[in-house]
Parts: C-alpha cells; sequence; structure tokens
C-alpha cells in the first residue's frame, strides 16, 4: 500500500514503542526502596498494619480496576474471588495441613476457574445487568458457604496456631513484619504484572472492548473471550489477598470473607483513585484505607461506618469534580502511557 | 473481474418493518459499489447483516466461496471484510496511533511490528502528524480517517464505509473521496454508503439502489441517474419539486 516513505513516518518508526518518563521512574524508585526500609524506622504495630491493609487494598482494587477499567465491566461480586482465596489456604492447611504458601497457588487456580464459569454465562450481559449478577452470585457465595458443613458452616474455620514453624504455616506471631514484606510483594508483584497487561497485546484489546465493543468486533476481537479472559486475570489477582489476610487473622468466615462491603470497597477505591489507570487503586487506597483505619481507633469498633460516610462525602466530590478520579489531578507527564508529542 | 461477494434475498425484520428485503447483488474484486438510498432505506442494516453484527432472517452472504451468513463479525472481519461505522466508534481515550494498532494486531503478532504497519497506515491517511493524539481530541473529518485507517490495518479484500463524506464539512469532502480513490488504485474493493449523489456517481463503478428495504435497482451509475424508481424514490419527482 505505501509508495513513498515520507520522512515524517521514517522519524515515527524510529521512535520507542514505550516511553518511559524518567521523572516517574526515580519516583517509583524511591517510593519503592522506601517502602521496604520502612520496617527498620521502628513504625508502631499500627504502622506497619495500616501500610499492609493499604498494599492489600491497593492489590484488590487493581484486581477491580483490571476487569471495570481495562474491559469495561462493573463487578459488584468481587469478594468471591477474596473468599475462595481465604478458604483455599485454610481449608487445606486445616484438613490436609498443606502449607498456605501452596494454599495461595491453590486459591489462585480455583478462582481463576470459578471466575471462567461465572464468566462465560454473564459476561454476556451487558452495563447493569453484568452488576446485578455479579452481586446476586456474590451473595449466593456467601449463603453456600454459610450452610456448607466442610467449610466450617457459618463458623467458619479456624485456624490453628502453629508457633514451631512459621514459615511453613506462614504465621508471625512476634512481628507483623513478614507480613508487612508479603503484602508488598505482592502489591509490587501486581503493579508489575498490570503495567505488563497495559502494554501487551491483550491491554490494547481489552482497551478496545472497553471503549467500543462494536468496533473491538469488527476489528476481529472476539469480545467475549477477552471479557473472559480480563475476568480470570481480574479473580486471580484478588485471590491472594484473601488468602494473605486468612493468614494474618487466622479465622476464615463466610460473613467476613464473603461480604459485600469487600465488592464495594475496592470499587469505591478505585473510582476514587481512577478507573482505567495503573496508579488510580494505589492512589484510593492510600486515601481511603487510613480513613477507615483511623476512624476505627477513634471510634472504636468498625469505627461507628464514620468511614463510610466520609466515603460516600469524598465520591460525591470526585464524581462532581474529577470524574476520573484522583489520579486526573497528576500531570500527563507523569502518567504512564503519555507520548511524546 | 472475478466476484469477490455475493448476496442472495437477503432479509432481516424488525418487528413488522422489513428493513431489508430479499436483496440479491454482487461486488466485483477491486470495483466501488456505491450504495443509495433515503434515510431507512435500509442501507446500514445490510452492512450489519453483511458484517454479522445483525443475524439475517433468511438469505446469504459469500464471500468468495465461503458462505459468511450470520458468522461472528470478528471471524468475518479476519476473513477480509473491513467495516467503519455510520455513527464513528472511535476508542475515544486512545491515541489515534493505538487505534490503529489494535486493527493491525489482527494479522500481526509483534507488536512493534504491528505498531509499525499502524503508522504506515496512519501515513497513508494523512494523519501521521496527529498520531499522538486521543481520538477525543480529532476533528470529525479525522475521525472519519481514523476509522478508515483502522480498518485498513486489519488487511481487508473488501472494505464497507458507512457514509465516509457524512458530517463532515465541505473543505474535507475532497480529500476523504481522494482517499477512497486511493483504497481502489491499491486493489481494496470497496462498497460505500453515500447521500452526496455528485460523489457517489463520480466514484461508483456500479450503484445499489434501495428504498423501504428493498432493491430498486443495480447498474452502472449513467443508468442509475436515469431510473424512474430511483428517481421517484431519492431525488424526487419533477411533479413533487
Amino acid at each position: 500500500m505505501i509508495n513513498n516513505i515520507s520522512a515524517k513516518l521514517l522519524e515515527a518508526k524510529n521512535e520507542p514503542l514505550w516511553y518511559f518518563n524518567k521523572n516517574s521512574l526515580i519516583i517509583i524508585g524511591v517510593i519503592v526502596l522506601s517502602l521496604l526500609l520502612f520496617p527498620f524506622a521502628s513504625p508502631s504495630k499500627f504502622a506497619i498494619h495500616l501500610m499492609m491493609m493499604i498494599f492489600m487494598h491497593a492489590v484488590m482494587a487493581q484486581s477491580w480496576n483490571v476487569l471495570a477499567g481495562f474491559s469495561g465491566q462493573i463487578s459488584l461480586g468481587h469478594a468471591i474471588f477474596y473468599g475462595i482465596g481465604a478458604y483455599a489456604t485454610a481449608y487445606f492447611y486445616v484438613k490436609l495441613h498443606i502449607t498456605p504458601w501452596i494454599g495461595i497457588l491453590i486459591g489462585i487456580g480455583i478462582s481463576g476457574f470459578v471466575a471462567m464459569l461465572i464468566g462465560i454465562p454473564i459476561l454476556r450481559l451487558k452495563g447493569h445487568y453484568f452488576a446485578i449478577a455479579t452481586l446476586l452470585i456474590g451473595i449466593s457465595f456467601q449463603v453456600v458457604f454459610q450452610r456448607w458443613p466442610e467449610v466450617g458452616s457459618s463458623s467458619g474455620l479456624w485456624i490453628p496456631i502453629n508457633r514451631d514453624s512459621p514459615w511453613t504455616s506462614m504465621q508471625f506471631h512476634k512481628s507483623k513484619v513478614a507480613y508487612y514484606y508479603i503484602s508488598l510483594i505482592f502489591f509490587i508483584g501486581t503493579f508489575f504484572l498490570v503495567w505488563l497487561l497495559n502494554r501487551s497485546k491483550l491491554g490494547y484489546r481489552l482497551r478496545a472492548i472497553r471503549d467500543q465493543s462494536d468496533a473491538a468486533s469488527s476489528l476481529g476481537i472476539h469480545v467475549s473471550k477477552y471479557k473472559i479472559i480480563a475476568f480470570v486475570i481480574s479473580a486471580m489477582i484478588m485471590a491472594p489477598m484473601g488468602s494473605i489476610y486468612a493468614q494474618y487473622v487466622l479465622i476464615v468466615d463466610p460473613n467476613n470473607a464473603f461480604n459485600v462491603d469487600i465488592s464495594i470497597l475496592v470499587l469505591l477505591i478505585s473510582v476514587m483513585g481512577g478507573v482505567g489507570n495503573i496508579w488510580g487503586p494505589i492512589i484510593g487506597a492510600v486515601i481511603l484505607i487510613p480513613i477507615s483505619e483511623f476512624s476505627r481507633i477513634y471510634f472504636g469498633g468498625t469505627g461507628h461506618s464514620i468511614d463510610l460516610i466520609v466515603y460516600g462525602v469524598l465520591i460525591i466530590i470526585i464524581c462532581i469534580f474529577r470524574p476520573a478520579g484522583i489520579v486526573s489531578l497528576i500531570p500527563r507527564s507523569f502518567r504512564e502511557r503519555e507520548k511524546a508529542k | 473481474m472475478s466476484i469477490l461477494l455475493k448476496v442472495e434475498n437477503l432479509s432481516r425484520s424488525f418487528g413488522g418493518i422489513h428493513a431489508n428485503s430479499d436483496i440479491s447483488f454482487d461486488v466485483k474484486e477491486g470495483e466501488i459499489l456505491g450504495v443509495i438510498g433515503p434515510n431507512g432505506a435500509g442501507k446500514s442494516t445490510l452492512f450489519d447483516l453483511i458484517t454479522g453484527f445483525t443475524k439475517s432472517d433468511r438469505g446469504q452472504v459469500i464471500l468468495r466461496d465461503k458462505n459468511i451468513t450470520n458468522i461472528r463479525p470478528d471471524l468475518i472481519c479476519r476473513m477480509g471484510v473491513g467495516r467503519t461505522f455510520q455513527k464513528l466508534k472511535p476508542f475515544a481515550d486512545q491515541t489515534l496511533l493505538e487505534n490503529v494498532i489494535v486493527g493491525a494486531l489482527v494479522n500481526e503478532k509483534n507488536l512493534k511490528v504491528a505498531r509499525d504497519k499502524a503508522l504506515e497506515i496512519i501515513d497513508f491517511v494523512d494523519l501521521i502528524e496527529k498520531r499522538h493524539h486521543y481520538a477525543k481530541e480529532l476533528s470529525t473529518g479525522q475521525r472519519k480517517r481514523l476509522e478508515l485507517a483502522r480498518a485498513l490495518a486489519t488487511d481487508p479484500k473488501l472494505l464497507l464505509m458507512d457514509e465516509v463524506t457524512g458530517g463532515v464539512d465541505q473543505r474535507t469532502i475532497p480529500g476523504l473521496v481522494e482517499l477512497v480513490l486511493k483504497l481502489k488504485k491499491n486493489g481494496i474493493t470497496v462498497v460505500t454508503i453515500e447521500h452526496n449523489m455528485k460523489i457517489i456517481m463520480d466514484i461508483s463503478d456500479r450503484i445499489l439502489a434501495l428504498n423501504q428495504g428493498k432493491r430498486i435497482a443495480f447498474d452502472i451509475p449513467k443508468n442509475i441517474s436515469q431510473n424512474s424508481q430511483v428517481i421517484d424514490a431519492y431525488l424526487g419527482t419533477v411533479d413533487a419539486a
């Protein structure tokens, strides 16, 4: 088709496939180094706990973001995969004495498989119908686990305390630092995975489906297949957070593991930070999780739901003034997909 | 010229409305086939039926020797049929280059190769300087070119273009027409829906005229312009004028 190669075309072809903003790379490097060194600054137990919660919720929101932000499907039932991850490690450790490290992998596998089974029928639904279907399936999971004796019914599973082999049992009773590093590794790993996904052929196809599924279809993309792939990846990212939390509190019950609040919270974090942007879930978690944790401290128990009121107000403000999330306040040149103009 | 696409008795109704009734025509390799008809004649439905976006009630669509009736749109694309939409569907939050890369990935496994191919096509549609602009930042005419570039990136043998000059300003139209003729020169068979009669008469080898879901004429432009049914339905009668 091309007869004469123009100078501008040659110039364009010589451009790198991806631009890396030096400033943002330096900032990321400094943040990662600070996070790695953080426990050496003798922080309080609460500070370690708070950081862990931020990491875990950022990963969970990133999981939701892969589905909603990249392929445009709004899920209200992501707690399903958190619960499966939590139950997988607990069940296999309690009943079969399989180390939680293997349990995490099993949880990831089961979550991916369940996402595929759920996804095949419901990903044909669009918009609100898909969201409602995920919400109801999420509640169904909670009800099934409440009535399933093999997994402890409503009482759930109590993970026996093991002080002899902390690494094998993934139980660290003297300090929370090990949990901190485990969640940090998943946080960095997930960020890197989603960063790669964003730049892959799969990323291009998912974004195309999100923006215009008919146009994507006219460009040879099997829309249903790629939506299922996104759902499976999203579920597999979510599951380990359930596993880690189960090992952290040593109890898994259906009311907490499959709680719809988890599904809503990961949505709120992503919306606040910025849906469809790799930084969005991180920014959202950094803002919302401390509000939740501090309100628990100052108001006791579950924080009298003060955090939910604050979330609501913040989300309304964001929706009115920054619908693209807080990430849109960051100059474009610092964001990942900016190209040289 | 051999037959690239053959449409036989293609029909589709929505409730009691016959959007397409027994439409038959063929498209020869390398030609430009114009499709005309007043609003609601069934032109866009015909494109949707050919490209699998709407299932037909009866009739068939044959691409070379393959029956592609009611096959999924993505498979039809992979068989060499590209299309643009009447109501533009750009990936608004992505750059022009990213839009076209999505099309290039149909046949290219390597992302860098797909990027280079996308750049060549963007250059072909004269938008190379806008490659890093978000689709939502482009003008209507530029978005028409974007859609064309995206479809071209899939290496179509047959390209269906739905109102390529619709909704753009007068100064942009000659460039778009030139682009369609450039496609023909490059061996791409084009079926184009167009409301601008002067353009369609100038660029088409043959014209298919529809009215109220039915084929009323299928001939060379000169004969179409003299066809009484077409004049009645589309151009208006002398009495009416």
